[in-house]
């Protein structure tokens, strides 16, 4: 009566990996959505001071930033201490602002230019002799819709 | 004697678990958006007449090189600033036409006159840490925040801040127009003005 006769498995069986697909997309998706893109790869210290009374800056393609802080340690031998801005990429002069703005301006559909925001995205360490300066070539290409960049949080962490 | 061999389980529910999870995340992260405190920049170009502005309408803050705080020519900490200016713009000295009757300030004739009369000017030195001005402009506009959520909690009987935060929600269930018209109002009753000078 071979037909009762137990076959008998000895090891055990291999694990189902049909799912690992689903569980690797799953990261994959969960990472998509949670990171940021950087687009500018910073020269500069940036650390942003702390504020409270924020408003949102959610359309980022009307968005133009304007970096200014002091120059990383690996710059600090050719640029030196003081406070430089960043534009794009790359170390720029207070001159080089309009050019910056006409530039922007120009990528952007025509409908869309009035709503241009200039967001400014100052150490917290900086003197305010740069960020006027700034603003004030930020007032001679018209560009006058600014929004000084934040982190959130209480203004008492701004003091050291 | 021989091992018994374990079952197989059954793996076919875990692609579904993955989904759960997945738009799990998918709805409760929300993506890194940057914020700050919106200012506009006054135009370049001077206008003709100047308006003549009453010394008592002006409330001065002025940041020294030190990162010292002087409110009307008197040193102040950060801390007191925003009830120093709650003062001032509810102070509703003004009689007549220049009256404000949602005013609960001390209508003390010797400060500002209504709201939308009450100007707040900025100065800083060019020695000024970022850091403090921030801080400062921080202050100011929790002021108005304030003095909005007053009024709003009197007229309509929720906060500003509440009002602003619907306005914004896509999924608020409310007359977005109404709540606009609302907010528009209480932008009039305390407008904001911050005079940002050199």
């Amino acid at each position: 009566m071979s037909k009762f006769i137990k076959k008998n498995k000895s090891e055990i069986p291999a694990i189902n990996t049909a799912s690992l697909p689903d569980i690797v997309f799953m990261l994959l998706f969960f990472f998509m959505v949670a990171t940021v893109m950087r687009d500018n790869d910073l020269k500069i210290n940036n650390e942003l001071p702390v504020a409270n009374q924020v408003e949102k800056l959610d359309k980022k393609e009307l968005v133009m930033y304007i970096y200014a802080g002091k120059p990383n340690f690996g710059y600090q031998s050719q640029y030196g201490t003081e406070a430089r801005i960043q534009l794009n990429d790359k170390f720029a002069e207070i001159s080089d602002i309009p050019a910056f703005i006409y530039a922007e301006r120009e990528s952007k559909r025509e409908e869309l230019r009035p709503f241009l925001t200039t967001a400014l995205k100052v150490d917290k360490g900086t003197n305010m002799g740069i960020v006027g300066d700034i603003k004030q070539e930020l007032r001679k290409v018209n560009a006058l819709k600014i929004n000084y960049t934040t982190r959130i949080g209480d203004v008492s962490l701004n003091k050291n | 004697m021989a091992r018994r061999s374990s079952p197989e389980v059954n793996a076919g529910s875990m692609a579904d678990i993955a989904f759960l999870l997945l738009i799990f995340f998918l709805v409760t992260t929300t993506i890194e958006t940057d914020s700050g405190i919106s200012r506009k920049l006054p135009p370049i170009e001077e206008s003709e007449d100047d308006v003549l502005i009453k010394q008592k309408n002006i409330f001065t803050v002025l940041l020294n090189g030190k990162d010292q705080i002087l409110v009307e020519d008197e040193l102040m900490e950060l801390e007191e600033i925003r009830a120093a200016a709650i003062e001032f713009l509810d102070n509703g000295g003004g009689k007549g036409e220049d009256g404000c009757d949602y005013c609960k300030g001390k209508r003390d004739p010797r400060s500002s006159d209504n709201p939308d009369k009450a100007i707040i000017s900025v100065k800083n030195e060019r020695e000024t840490s970022y850091a403090v001005y921030i801080s400062v402009q921080n202050e100011l506009v929790a002021a108005y925040t304030h003095l909005r959520n007053v009024r709003a909690e009197e007229l309509y009987g929720e906060s500003y801040s509440e009002m602003t935060k619907n306005y914004k929600d896509v999924n608020w269930p409310g007359n977005k127009k109404k709540l606009k018209q609302k907010i528009n109002d209480l932008r009039k009753d305390y407008p904001q003005k911050l005079s940002e000078v050199q």
